[in-house]
């Protein structure tokens, strides 16, 4: 039988290596002059390879977009930024040697199918230090939970529907707050930072402290379904039961945008990690896309054919997962083509969805949450077979994988579950983004860094990278009224001037004659390169129509025109 | 069941660090916003006034950079006074009464009298009189001394060249009857010699064959040049109303025009670096002409001489930090400076040096004109060149 994909391992290894680029050959020393005096040589000379792979990761810049011609500085400027841009991929990839850890990883024994091992099974199997990363708690009274990790993977924030809420630090199990808000609870979330909560409670949000006091009630966002806080622009985005998508500026305290989302009551939001859009469902199955700079979506897709139900978007911004009514789960490719990539039918539609770090993707679906895995970080979740299943005490009302860690945390009607998921969290954080184990210095420059570099809210768009690629449009814009401005274009080629000759070479018709000359040069040059283009064309239309007949070419086939 | 989890190892624990970009999405955006906060905080810490130097009597006509000592700066006036200034100290360490139009060279100083004096540069010991080796020559407009030999130029009707102890020249040079107005050595290639006349030429002499090699006529007269420290053929004109930058080899064609000058400018000097210059105009709202500039050997401080009877002393970049930097201060002025380079071409980025003091002296950078030069207006200026 065949056993679910690995999370954990890699591609296999070393395939394809590169040799490292050498500026200067002449500093690549000769294997023969490198004899040492026992006549022993290097057995592996030159500079040690590094995988494609890894090269390709750290490279920015998008080589198949097509420039304008420009001049013959700026090309050579760019030029220079491309080859120093593949210097300094190769030395990122190299120094990726220096990171400390290694993802986690679940195999089952003799071809066992990863998806029936069992909680249980698991904690035996495994340190006590991860095995105490698995609880339950049993928390009947107040209603179903819905919960929030903080952006660090080391706090949790929870609330129940019938108004208790809750923060901890969850690895060492202290209790931070223990409130209950007398109020109905909709959806909770840390702020940037685990001193802040927001509460969306039934009438109005509310902020607290993580000592439970009340710091703000904001009676502009009335009726708060789900909340969705965008760290980078110390944003808190807002859903609310009367079809609003308000932007608040936890920084400032202003609200950025309120847009009106035309489409009913709005109760399922996601955010994309990458760009810090917004995804709403909504329920004739379509997928919008907004930006508080846009009072418009900025995309509209269509999902599925009921209402939508849940959407998740994984942390690089490629992938999307949405389900609905229709009991089908889909996986959507967000760069590029808004395609769907895979499909899957449910049993029982899915309510909740989130992706982890390293992309796994997890389903509540009633009391039963699934989670599928890919065949590594930047591969979708191959929905054939479920990595790992749990059946809880209760219906699922919130999902969320720890950030940096193999766990799952799930809200239910009993209580809060804390499940081990090997594979799932992201195994080398950067410490001077979000550091798990930051003491609170650590933590006071970050949150002054942090501020001083926000994100102004109005640059959010569908490309958060648009802002470093080369500004096409100005420049060609500037090149027509250049044009106009001038009456001529300057950068267009001269026409040939004959050069002035002596010894009667010089003549009128001699001069006439040159012309013509290079005129015809030109024209056959043209006519050849458009030759060579048609025949590319006839070549690529004949492999397309190759492929599309099949296998079995029939006589007519020579009538295709 | 074979099963591993994520747990660190917090014995070894230093800050790690993963490069990682889909750790970092807004990286792009992050910059700008630091681009952005970079410029506020340029403007904010822009205070380039460090001092002026008073004393003098008279609007100060010349000033000149000695080539070994930072701090020393010797001023002329166009009473005739030659001071000679310490600007660590900001004080006056000497003062040489001439009597006359002084114009001051290095150590030579030139008079209306027809003469040329040499001085030494330290105060003289007690009881000795002022010394100075006495040069007998024609009215003489302009002076500069060679870059390694001990020779100079003086220039007036003619160039001349002259040796040190020697009463005549070793040799002049003249094209046509010109009174020249200013004459400059060339940095580099020491052997050749640049002088503006009247007559709106730009003439290029090479003093080993002792003749003029060519000149260029523009449309208006260069008041001084400049030659480029690090690059050997280039030298700046100071039109009326123009900055011209000139290839020694085609002369046809500046390199690069200046434009947008309200009025004449009077004088302009290169930084020691070869990559920006200071430009020194007339202003007309104003009373005080700014007649001389000099940027310091240490391309950090410009100091021009103004009809204030003063000297100022401003800093070459107006928000720059003196002193000794740490090293984490200087990795955040060298990342701004990047930063500021790479998004220069947003609307909201103004690029770096553009601070206007005063009206009076303008500093921009070399790579950046006042104007796009289009091959028209570049040719525009240039009336004909002659071998």
């Amino acid at each position: 039988m065949e056993t679910a994909p690995k999370p954990g391992r890699d591609v296999p290894p070393k395939k394809d290596k590169l040799q490292t680029k050498r500026k200067k050959p002449r500093e690549w020393k000769n294997p023969e002059s490198q004899r040492s005096l026992s006549g022993a040589q290097d057995p592996f000379p030159g500079p040690a390879p590094v995988p494609v792979g890894v090269v390709q990761k750290f490279c920015r810049i998008d080589k198949s977009r097509k420039l304008p011609r420009s001049k013959a500085k700026t090309r050579s400027r760019l030029e220079v930024a491309e080859a120093e841009e593949e210097e300094t991929s190769i030395k990122a990839a190299r120094s990726e040697l220096l990171l400390a850890e290694e993802p986690g990883f679940l195999e089952g024994e003799d071809g066992e199918d990863t998806a029936k091992i069992c909680q249980a099974d698991i904690v035996e199997a495994v340190d006590i230090a991860s095995a105490a990363k698995h609880f339950d708690l049993n928390l009947r009274q107040f209603g179903p939970y819905r919960l929030n990790y903080s952006r660090t993977g080391r706090h949790l924030a929870f609330g129940g529907r019938r108004g208790h809420v809750a923060a901890l630090d969850w690895v060492t199990k202290k209790l931070m707050c223990e409130i209950n808000v007398m109020e109905a609870v909709r959806d909770i979330r840390f702020l940037h930072s685990e001193a802040l909560l927001a509460v969306a409670q039934n009438r109005w949000l509310h902020i607290y402290d993580n000592q439970g006091i009340e710091l703000h009630c904001i009676r502009r966002c009335d009726r708060v379904t789900r909340l969705e806080f965008l760290p980078f622009h110390f944003l808190l985005a807002t859903a609310s039961e009367t079809g609003f998508l308000t932007y608040l500026d936890v920084s400032v305290g202003k609200i950025v945008a309120a847009l009106n989302a035309r489409a009913g009551r709005l109760d399922v939001m996601s955010q994309n990690p990458y760009n810090a859009v917004i995804h709403l469902g909504h329920s004739n199955g379509t997928v919008s896309l907004w930006s508080p700079a846009m009072k418009e979506p900025l995309a509209k897709i269509l999902c599925h054919r009921g209402g939508v139900r849940a959407v998740a978007v994984d942390s690089t911004g490629t992938y999307m997962a949405t389900s609905g009514l229709d009991h089908q789960l889909k996986i959507f490719d967000l760069r590029g083509t808004y395609q769907p990539l895979s499909t899957r039918t449910l049993p029982h539609g899915a309510g909740h969805l989130a992706f982890s770090q390293r992309g796994l993707l997890v389903a509540g679906m009633g009391d039963v949450v699934n989670i599928w895995a890919g065949q590594g970080k930047a591969s979708p979740p191959s929905l054939e077979q479920p990595y790992l299943t749990h059946r809880l005490s209760g219906p699922v009302h919130g999902l969320q994988f720890c950030p940096f860690e193999d766990v799952l945390g799930v809200g239910h009607s009993g209580g809060i579950t804390s499940m081990l998921v090997p594979g799932a969290g992201e195994p080398n954080f950067d410490g001077l983004e979000s550091n798990p184990y930051r003491s609170r210095k650590q933590r006071q420059e970050w949150e002054v860094k942090a501020l001083l570099e926000k994100v102004p809210a109005e640059l959010i768009c569908l490309d958060p990278r648009a802002l470093a690629e080369v500004d096409v449009i100005s420049l060609e814009q500037g090149k027509k009224e250049r044009i106009e401005r001038l009456g001529y274009d300057p950068e267009a080629k001269a026409p040939f001037q004959p050069k002035p000759k002596q010894k009667g070479r010089s003549s009128t018709a001699s001069l006439v004659k040159r012309k013509r000359k290079v005129m015809d040069e030109e024209h056959r040059d043209k006519v050849r390169q458009s030759l060579q283009q048609q025949q590319q064309q006839q070549q690529q239309q004949k492999e397309a129509k190759a492929k599309s007949t099949g296998a079995r070419p029939s006589a007519l086939d020579r009538f295709v025109c | 069941v074979k099963v591993k989890m994520l747990s660190w190892n917090l014995d070894n624990y230093i800050v790690p660090r993963n490069y990682d970009p889909t750790l970092h999405p807004f990286e792009v955006l992050q910059e700008y916003v630091r681009v952005l906060n970079a410029t506020k905080l340029e403007g904010v810490f822009a205070k380039p006034f460090l001092a002026w130097l008073d004393g003098h009597r008279d609007g100060v006509s010349c000033l000149a950079k000695h080539p070994k000592s930072l701090a020393t700066v010797p001023s002329g006036v166009c009473d005739g006074e030659v001071r000679i200034w310490n600007l660590t100290q900001l004080k006056c360490i000497r003062i040489i009464q001439e009597y006359v139009l002084a114009f001051v060279g290095l150590l030579f100083t030139v008079g209306d009298d027809k003469t040329v004096k040499q001085w030494k540069i330290d105060r003289p010991g007690y009881r000795e009189g002022e010394e100075a080796i006495t040069y007998n020559i024609r009215k003489d407009t302009g002076i500069d001394h060679h870059w390694k030999e001990a020779v100079f130029a003086t220039c007036g009707q003619q160039l001349d060249i002259w040796g040190k102890q020697r009463t005549n020249p070793i040799c002049s040079m003249t094209w046509r009857f010109d009174s020249i107005s200013s004459g400059k050595f060339n940095a580099i290639k020491t052997l050749i010699l640049e002088s503006c006349t009247s007559n709106r030429n730009i003439v290029l002499y090479d003093m080993k064959q002792a003749t003029p090699l060519k000149k260029v006529i523009l449309d208006m007269r260069t008041n001084t040049i400049c030659w480029n420290p690090t690059e050997a053929f280039v030298f700046m004109a100071a039109n009326d109303y123009n900055v011209f930058t000139f290839d020694m080899c085609a002369l046809d064609t500046p390199v690069m025009v200046h434009m947008d000058h309200v009025s004449a400018v009077l004088d302009v000097d290169y930084s020691p670096t070869g990559k920006e210059f200071v430009f020194a105009n007339k202003s007309q709202s104003r009373e005080q002409r700014v007649i001389c500039v000099k940027w310091t050997s240490d391309s950090k401080y410009i100091m021009y001489g103004s009809d204030e009877m003063n000297i100022h002393l401003w800093k070459a970049n107006a928000s720059e930090k003196l002193g000794v930097l740490t090293s984490q201060e200087k990795a955040a002025k060298y990342y701004n400076q990047k930063l500021k380079e790479k998004f220069q071409h947003h609307p909201h980025i103004q690029p770096t040096e553009q601070c206007i003091m005063k009206e009076e002296v303008n500093h921009i950078k070399h790579s950046k004109p006042g104007s796009v030069p289009i091959v028209s207006e570049k040719k525009k200026h240039i009336v004909a060149v002659v071998k």
